[in-house]
């Protein structure tokens, strides 16, 4: 069977860079699969600008970032097949992928990076009632059809749901001349960041209506209009605030879901609250020598942190592939309180730990004025004061190595989110 | 005029039109279905249970019941002639109240006297033994071992296809809107223009009673009963094996929770009378209802893990029977289809065609293809299969739908086979393309290019399924 | 003394800014970097955005090629900008960074390809 020392599922943005970063550990034999016909991933349809400030400290539109990895990968020659979809990935790191050109081909992995990104939640999964006419797209859908193929998806739009993508969308619609009559958004606060609600909705003067949700979908072949209706605290709609509006298109962003039915084949445990696999400040899953990172791992609000994630995910690969399966040791769980709904990685090996460990995570609604506190086994160790959190804003907080010197059996370590004067 | 003449009509190519078709076709006849969408199984047959029924709950003497049970005979073998996804997998029907039971012994009975074979009454425990998802208040089951699901477009299209095979014509977006007695038989007029015939089908679903009304003194009342669905993951599929049934009530067979034949897991329907022939849209209440309905027989079904919703319309006629038959001169009636009618519909065919055949003193064609062969998926090859099939055929290596797993070939041979697709739902319908958890949202833009390209059309102009459900408005 | 509230758009933080404005004097609080003066103050005197879209190619892989304004440009010329890169058609091959449009609707600003698309 062919042999490769890290097979990368996924040439996107984590795919591109877990390569470069592998290769720059040392190792030769890497290959990226990527399903489409190009390396990029969704970068290449996400035409705006606002990417590259933290990896490359300018502003840089999605396909320019892609293409300064793209270029990364070739000045490296790290050979990567397109057009190649992975069917089935074993515990034994055994990868099962197919083509036109090679048919199906199976082929051994001494390490493999999980980095096959996301999907959009569909209609169906929000189970809004209606007709099924044609004109309802998911954002990213709607996003493809316009940006790479060049064609318009509709002429009045109503937007569902206030994510990046939406939000993104609703800018680009009215720019090619359609008319966005409304994004509603059925939480009390956006899903996306604030610079977007500025930048796409503000400038063009496209209300957001906050706590409100589509009840009807109308149109038997297309679509012919929507109606929206607020919701209550219950989430559901209120009878007497049903607002019908006419519109040939509806655009949902309602969520991104972690793609890991090929990490649940190979044997990897998921994490409930992200769909991700659980991993360790290694990046490496439940099952060794698979790592993640990116979408897969839990959905990102900004590629450079996922381009930085994978780097990590990359490295810890390579270090899998040249120094062997490491020794168990002992690893500490962490955990989010008092609103931190996940924390990515969810273990930490204490004894062998890099110097500094990023933790990302997300908070379960908008917040103002909280401190957030982490505890070793329930003894306060930090206490940090944040002006506002939101769940549409991914948070992260670094431990350091060297704040475990006094305390390296610690089991639990928990962050917390709690009042500006609140005690433990 | 020639050209616009046959022996046959048949007008409706749902899952009844498309059987009778079929049976025609082995006959010296000249056939032609009228369909007004522009794909078989576009009605009632797509959008239903897709169950193989038992035949325990039809009443006994029922034209019904009768047809039932040999429909269930005819598709064990016909999805292996033809070449559909089948599968027996067994039904259960749940007692959740001692007192019931009675209701439940009757349903036994009922079967063993329609000729249900290998029934049996099961205690709760034994029914848990088999499905450990059930409730723990179910106190006992039927247990019927022979019902099955099918793929509802699987069987439609595959009838269809060898139907078209056999020389039967298909016309598309084609909707009747009269039918007149000639001395020779009938002149069906239509929007795109008037056909003659000797003798004419009524298989139209939902409008039988439209047509029938046409011709027939006595007329149909056909009632659109809405049942609403939902799907999920497959990731679920395997909660239950078998087709959970509850005792049946009044207005149905009540809430059913079954594995569908592709393996995602299938919850419905409910039961609602509409006015529009066309109300196939969900409710948020009747979602409510099937979900709280189906929590009661299987306790832990995740909701979460929906893919979709839909709803379909049963043709209830008001008598509540199958009407079948030779209503006028030469006018045959497959009216008031509605569930076991995807069970019965071979025995539907069978019959009509028999009829006609009978009446038309029509010879038994030489030469008839009996045999019909599907689009390989390719997905479920073995590594090695799969190999050897992408290097004769390249595309097959190129998968467009990721969540289904379907390559370029099969939807390219989706539309270039007989009766080849000329929509996305057609494509959707005969390899299953955008069917998974994502519902097309990743293999659109690559399907519509496909479809444009394959049917030399502009991207503008494919469409979701009729006229007027195109996907894009201009570049 | 004019108030004005804004969200910094100038990196992911979106800071919430104070903007006040008295005759000639325009001050910014609430920013947490030298940016988010820059833009507070930018933004209440001469807004500016970066205009990103599409262009036709002719003979390529692709059928579009993504561009962007090279510098952000007055708001007021967002849609005049939009109307120049409509109809603009360019032919393969287009590298990253080529300018595509010239003085995009005398924004005095070009429109650069964002992406490279080969010939097909």
């Amino acid at each position: 069977m062919e042999y490769h020392d890290i097979v990368i599922i996924g040439g996107g943005p984590a795919g591109l860079s877990a390569a470069v970063a592998a290769h720059d550990a040392g190792v030769r034999d890497i290959l990226i699969l990527e399903r489409d016909d190009h390396l990029g991933g969704i970068l290449n349809q996400c035409i705006h600008n606002g990417f590259g400030l933290h990896t490359f400290q300018e502003e840089l539109t999605g396909p320019e970032y892609a293409d300064r990895y793209i270029r990364q990968i070739a000045e490296r020659h790290i050979p990567y097949k397109l057009c190649t979809i992975v069917s089935d990935i074993s515990a034994e790191r055994e990868v099962l992928y197919i083509n036109s050109e090679e048919g199906a081909v199976r082929l051994k992995a001494g390490a493999v990076v999980l980095a096959m990104g996301c999907r959009e939640r569909p209609r169906g999964a929000l189970a809004l009632p209606g007709f099924r006419p044609a004109g309802v797209f998911t954002a990213g859908t709607a996003q493809r059809l316009v940006n790479i193929e060049g064609y318009m998806v509709g002429k009045e739009v109503v937007i569902l749901g206030s994510g990046d993508i939406g939000l993104i969308m609703a800018r680009r619609m009215t720019l090619e001349g359609a008319k966005v009559k409304v994004v509603a958004e059925l939480m009390p606060y956006s899903g996306g960041l604030k610079r977007n609600i500025v930048q796409c909705l503000e400038d063009y003067g496209i209300p957001l209506r906050l706590r409100h949700t589509v009840t009807k979908i109308h149109g038997k072949a297309r679509v012919e209009g929507v109606t929206i209706a607020e919701v209550g605290d219950d989430r559901k709609p209120i009878p007497g605030t049903e607002e019908f509006y006419s519109c040939d298109t509806l655009l949902l962003s309602c969520g991104l879901l972690p793609e890991n039915e090929l990490s649940k084949q190979a044997g990897v445990r998921l994490d409930s609250v992200t769909g991700g696999p659980s991993v360790d400040d290694r990046l490496e899953t439940s099952v060794p020598g698979v790592f993640a990172c990116g979408n897969v791992l839990h959905v990102h609000d900004l590629v450079d942190y996922v381009s930085e994630e994978a780097a990590r995910a990359g490295e810890q690969a390579a270090a899998y592939v040249q120094t062997g399966e490491r020794k168990q040791t002992a690893a500490a769980a962490l955990e989010g309180k008092g609103g931190v709904r996940y924390t990515v990685p969810q273990t930490l090996h204490i004894a062998d730990m890099a110097d500094r460990v990023t933790v990302r995570f997300r908070v379960a609604d908008v917040y103002r004025d909280k401190q957030l506190v982490v505890y070793y086994d329930g003894r306060e160790v930090r206490r940090i004061k944040k002006r506002i959190l939101a769940p549409g804003e991914m948070e992260e907080l670094v431990l350091m190595k060297s704040s475990f010197a006094d305390w390296p059996d610690v089991q639990t370590i928990t962050i917390a989110l709690e009042d500006q004067h609140g005690d433990a | 005029m020639a050209m616009n003449t046959y022996d046959v009509l048949v007008i409706g190519a749902g899952v009844v039109g498309a059987a009778i078709a079929r049976e025609l076709s082995k006959y010296e006849l000249s056939v032609c279905v009228m369909e007004k969408d522009e794909d078989v199984c576009s009605g009632t047959s797509k959008a239903n249970s897709g169950i193989v029924h038992g035949g325990f709950d039809p009443a006994v003497g029922s034209v019904m019941a009768a047809m039932n049970i040999r429909g269930a005979e005819l598709i064990r073998k016909l999805h292996k002639t033809l070449d559909f996804p089948y599968k027996q997998n067994g039904a259960m029907v749940l007692c959740f109240d001692e007192a019931d039971r009675p209701a439940l012994e009757d349903l036994y009975d009922r079967g063993v006297r329609n000729g249900v074979k290998d029934m049996a009454i099961i205690s709760g425990t034994e029914a848990r033994a088999l499905e450990p998802a059930i409730s723990e208040e179910v106190v006992a089951a039927l247990h019927v071992p022979t019902s099955g699901v099918v793929c509802p477009f699987g069987m439609t299209i595959a009838l269809s296809e060898n139907a078209a095979d056999n020389g039967v014509e298909f016309r598309f977006l084609t909707t009747v809107t009269g039918i007149e007695k000639t001395a020779a038989g009938y002149e069906v007029k239509t929007d795109q223009g008037d056909f003659s015939a000797t003798y004419v089908v009524n298989a139209a679903g939902v409008y039988a009673d439209t047509l029938h009304n046409m011709v027939c003194e006595e007329p149909l009342h056909i009632i659109p009963r809405r049942g609403e669905y939902v799907l999920m993951d497959k990731e679920v599929g395997t909660l239950v094996s078998h087709t959970i049934f509850q005792l049946p009530s009044r207005k149905g067979k009540g809430v059913l929770v079954t594995p569908t034949v592709h393996g995602n897991l299938l919850v419905g329907p409910n039961a609602f009378d509409v006015e529009d022939r066309e109300a196939t849209d969900t409710t948020s209440e009747g979602l409510e209802e099937i979900r709280a309905q189906a929590l009661r027989s299987v306790p832990a079904i995740p909701f979460q893990k929906m893919i979709t919703g839909f709803a379909g319309l049963r043709a209830v006629e008001k008598s509540g029977d199958f009407i079948l038959g030779e209503t006028a001169d030469g006018f045959f009636d497959a009216a008031g289809i509605q569930s076991p009618g995807l069970t019965a519909a071979p025995v539907i065919g069978e019959y009509i065609a028999g009829l006609i055949a009978k009446k038309a003193a029509a010879r038994k064609k030489d030469g008839f293809l009996a045999v019909r062969k599907g689009i390989p998926e390719v997905a479920k090859l073995s590594p090695e299969e799969r190999a050897k099939l992408i290097a004769k055929r390249p595309d097959y290596g190129r998968i467009v739908c990721r969540c289904e797993n379907i390559s370029e070939g099969e939807i390219l041979d989706a539309m270039n086979r007989t009766l080849g697709a000329v929509s996305m739902d057609g494509v959707k319908r005969r390899v299953r393309q955008g069917m998974g958890r994502c519902q097309a949202g990743f293999c659109t833009p690559g399907t519509i290019e496909l479809i444009a390209k394959t049917l030399g059309i502009s991207m503008n102009e494919v469409a979701k399924n009729r006229p007027g459900s195109e996907f894009i408005m201009g570049e | 003394m004019e108030m004005h509230e804004l969200t910094c758009i100038q990196c992911p933080m979106g800071c919430p800014l104070t903007v006040s404005v008295d005759g000639d004097k325009v001050t910014v609080s609430g920013n947490t970097c030298p940016r988010g003066e820059v833009y507070g103050k930018k933004e209440i005197t001469a807004p500016t955005r970066t205009v990103t879209s599409t262009v036709a190619v002719e003979g390529g892989e692709l059928p579009r090629v993504s561009v962007k304004t090279a510098t952000d440009i007055p708001k007021d010329k967002i849609f005049a900008v939009m109307d120049a890169i409509r109809a603009a058609k360019v032919k393969a091959p287009v590298l990253i960074g080529d300018v595509l449009i010239k003085n995009a609707a005398g924004s005095g600003v070009d429109v650069i390809a964002t992406k490279t698309v080969e010939k097909a």
